[in-house]
């Protein structure tokens, strides 16, 4: 606790959970600064073409295929996943179970080391010549797999292959999390803390630890073999060789739908948390979340090849594929409205967390019903690939990372930094947020349904759609995005500024129940002064049985506990 | 990591497993996905393509067949090492270990000749499809050779001071997954025609 470290082992090389999960915080949020700098740039393009940007000049064709290709990867890959399951994975899994730290802190290390280094990797692919990799962030070969380089030699370049390794490295940094995830979940829960008195937060970070885990081993293969493929001319998806590019789609999407899932529930845990503290209610329905949660997570490995409906795949598996597509929303669609039952009859306060979660489910509920739509292959046909997928896709995601994201830093910031954040900055930028990511990604389904086609860096080369409606709304997008980038800035003001000046927060600033709430703010090393004992499940607020006091700490004995 | 404060008994084995001993779980069943991925693909491309066969025939299931003998003894020799560990026999747990590592490296020996003469004979990783299936398969499992051959080293060496005895046991699970792994390989590419 108090013996001596030096800046090196307590700051940078360090095995505390705590420290790990702010570098994954911090490491994600300068990220997010890069995937978020190249959206605006080619929302640029998109309203004004061949406008002169700051820093980057014209955005070229060229440009423009790096710029969507890294926005991308980086905003799932190096945003959403270091935050959303990494940095609060690690900073609260160990607190909510009651454990002194991870199971393994060296193995902990190691993990947020190596995506360090993965993240380096990807952030040098720009400077490399050729630049970064330009062929979409889903990487379809034969195009990545520069399997025709007389023709076109523009995707065989470093950077594409320095895509590839960055990707597998990042996904061994995020096992070696997973790994220590599920073990100290499994086994370092303390006394009395059984699986249904979990707070939901562990669970979901559970099951999608689980689910990345048992989904991502074949596209570390599939990466390997495109690199082979652009490297020394294996032809594993190279037609000419016998090779077939659709295993790649396989490949990639029996990944790359679970992922969607291991970004959204650690985001539903979090948003659980704060819709019941500062609604004061229980969680309705805990133990059929949960169930359906694993229900979820088992069904998310039969979906995947929805996002192949139009790459040739046989009808008859479309149908299947579309019919487990649409049954994936109904746990879903229990979960949202298991939460809005939760608010029925609270009392109900409009903190900064809990508006960015009310937030949430009003526009996840668009992306999730935009889902059923493209789930039934019939409508898929007409609309894949145009921007109505993009409009879904983004509010599918958007709100889990950023919302869900912001719910989680506004809600545990008091805890790890001792310190409150500004409500009223909290509220300007929630307003300045929520009406920028609308007034960005609800015209796209306009547009997508006008026939707009996506990775088209200029629509003034496409006479049906340059006409001045659609570019119109191509504008109104763009300038919602300044808005959106704009409300950002009293949250970093607010973020850095609150370290120093905020209110001191206390061991429990919002009368919550699970156990991270009951040690000092910030945790002091190894966490708790005494293993507490749990009692009762997180979620008992405003019992009668409590009449004292509206809530009731998992580690306070009842009457009738010992 | 050293506390100032009693904690009191500080959970480990709420699950019932001990913490290593489940992670080790955790990581083959991993490991198995990254496999079981890649031999997927090669069984569909195997089903598509019935004239691989021809490839197929150019290993040598001599050879192979050598390495699966080496592989199956150490995994003799490494549950020997394991049951010496569990009574504290340091002295027989290192003999062991090293019979372990050195069946090891007369594994790699032999996959090292089968390479030479396979690439000799112009069978590369860029030359057919089937021979860069082989080549990434049994390379991906040569690697986990190495790894689990450092592994049983690391563990070996602090088992001789006496310390972390447990972790035989660990090594010993890798072990045994890296045979098995081989058990899977050594009839798709060498003996199904």
């Amino acid at each position: 606790m108090s013996h001596n470290q030096s800046f090196v082992s307590k700051y940078l090389f360090s095995m505390d959970h705590k420290t790990i999960g702010v570098q994954y915080l911090l490491v994600g949020l300068f990220m997010s600064l890069i995937g978020g700098g190249l959206a605006f740039a080619f929302r640029m393009q998109l309203a004004f073409p061949g406008v002169d940007l700051p820093l980057l000049g014209e955005v070229t064709a060229d440009k423009y295929n790096i710029y969507i290709t890294m926005h991308g990867t980086i905003m799932i890959f190096f945003v959403a996943m270091p935050v959303l399951l990494a940095a609060f994975g690690n900073l609260l899994i160990p607190l909510m179970v009651g454990a002194d730290d991870m199971a393994f802190p060296v193995l902990n290390m190691l993990s947020i080391w190596t995506f360090v280094a993965s993240s380096i990797i990807l952030v040098v692919s720009f400077f490399v010549p050729g630049g970064a990799f330009a062929g979409g962030w889903t990487a379809y070969p034969p195009l990545s797999a520069n399997a025709y380089p007389e023709q076109i030699d523009f995707f065989g370049t470093m950077g594409g292959h320095l895509w590839l390794i960055a990707i597998a490295v990042e996904f061994v940094a995020f096992l070696m999390g997973g790994i220590n995830f599920i073990v100290t979940t499994y086994n370092m829960r303390v006394k009395g803390l059984d699986w249904y008195r979990l707070p939901v937060t562990v669970w979901m970070l559970l099951i999608a630890s689980l689910v990345f885990m048992f989904s991502v081993g074949p596209l570390i293969a599939g990466a390997f073999m495109l690199l082979f493929d652009r490297t020394i001319g294996t032809g594993f998806f190279n037609p000419a060789a016998g090779g077939d590019p659709i295993l790649f789609q396989h490949l990639f999407w029996f990944f790359g739908h679970p992922e969607v899932y291991v970004v959204l529930l650690p985001s539903l845990g979090f948003i659980a948390e704060a819709l019941t503290t500062f609604s004061r209610k229980p969680l309705f329905a805990y133990k059929a979340i949960v169930k359906f949660t694993i229900f979820a997570g088992l069904l998310s490995f039969v979906v995947w090849a929805h996002h192949q409906f139009i790459a040739g795949i046989d009808p008859r598996m479309a149908k299947f594929f579309s019919f487990t597509t649409i049954v994936i929303s109904i746990p879903f669609a229990f979960i949202i409205f298991s939460m809005i039952a939760t608010l029925f009859k609270g009392q109900i306060s409009f903190k900064t967390p809990m508006l960015f979660a009310l937030g949430f489910l009003t526009t996840f509920l668009i992306g999730g019903v935009t889902g059923i739509y493209l789930g039934a292959s019939s409508f898929d046909i007409y609309a894949h690939d145009t921007y109505f997928v993009i409009a879904h896709f983004h509010y599918a995601m958007f709100p889990p990372v950023i919302f869900g994201g912001l719910v989680a830093i506004y809600y545990w910031y008091p805890k790890f930094t001792g310190r409150m954040m500004s409500e009223k900055l909290g509220i300007i930028h929630f307003i300045g947020t929520f009406i920028g990511f609308n007034g960005v990604f609800f015209p796209l389904f306009f547009l997508g349904m006008a026939g707009q086609h996506r990775r088209i860096f200029n629509f003034e080369n496409w006479e049906s759609l340059s006409t001045p409606g659609l570019q119109n709304i191509r504008i109104f997008a763009t300038v919602s995005l300044m808005i959106m980038i704009v409300s950002q800035l009293p949250f970093a003001w607010n973020f850095f500024r609150s370290l120093k000046t905020g209110k001191v927060a206390g061991k429990n600033p919002w009368n919550a129940n699970s156990l991270e709430w009951t040690v000092p703010s910030p945790p002091p090393h190894g966490n708790f002064a005494k293993i507490p004992t749990v009692y009762r499940g997180p979620y008992e607020y405003s019992n009668p049985e409590n009449p004292d006091q509206d809530y009731w700490p998992q580690d306070v004995p009842g009457k009738g506990d010992k | 990591m050293s506390n100032e404060h009693d904690l009191g008994p500080i959970p480990r084995e709420m699950g019932g497993m001990p913490l290593g001993r489940s992670a080790m779980w955790w990581v083959i069943a991993s490991e198995v996905v990254i496999f079981g991925g890649l031999v997927a693909c090669f069984l569909l491309y195997k089903w598509r393509h019935p004239e691989w066969s021809e490839m197929a025939a150019m290993t040598s299931s001599t050879l192979g067949a050598v390495n699966t003998t080496i592989l199956l003894t150490s995994s003799f020799f490494v549950v020997m090492a394991h049951d010496y560990a569990t009574r504290g026999d340091r002295k027989n747990v290192a003999l062991f270990m090293g019979l372990t590592i050195l069946c090891g490296f007369g594994f790699l020996t032999v996959k090292s000749i089968e390479y030479a003469t396979e690439i000799s004979h112009g069978f590369t990783m860029s030359s057919h499809l089937f021979w860069s299936f082989y080549f990434c398969l049994t390379g991906l499992h040569g690697l986990h050779v190495i790894a689990g051959m450092i592994a049983l080293a690391w563990v070996t060496f602090a088992a001789e001071r006496g310390q972390q005895m447990h972790r035989i046991e660990l090594a010993g699970l890798y072990w045994h997954f890296v045979d098995l792994v081989w058990i899977f390989l050594f009839p798709l590419l060498y003996i199904a025609k």
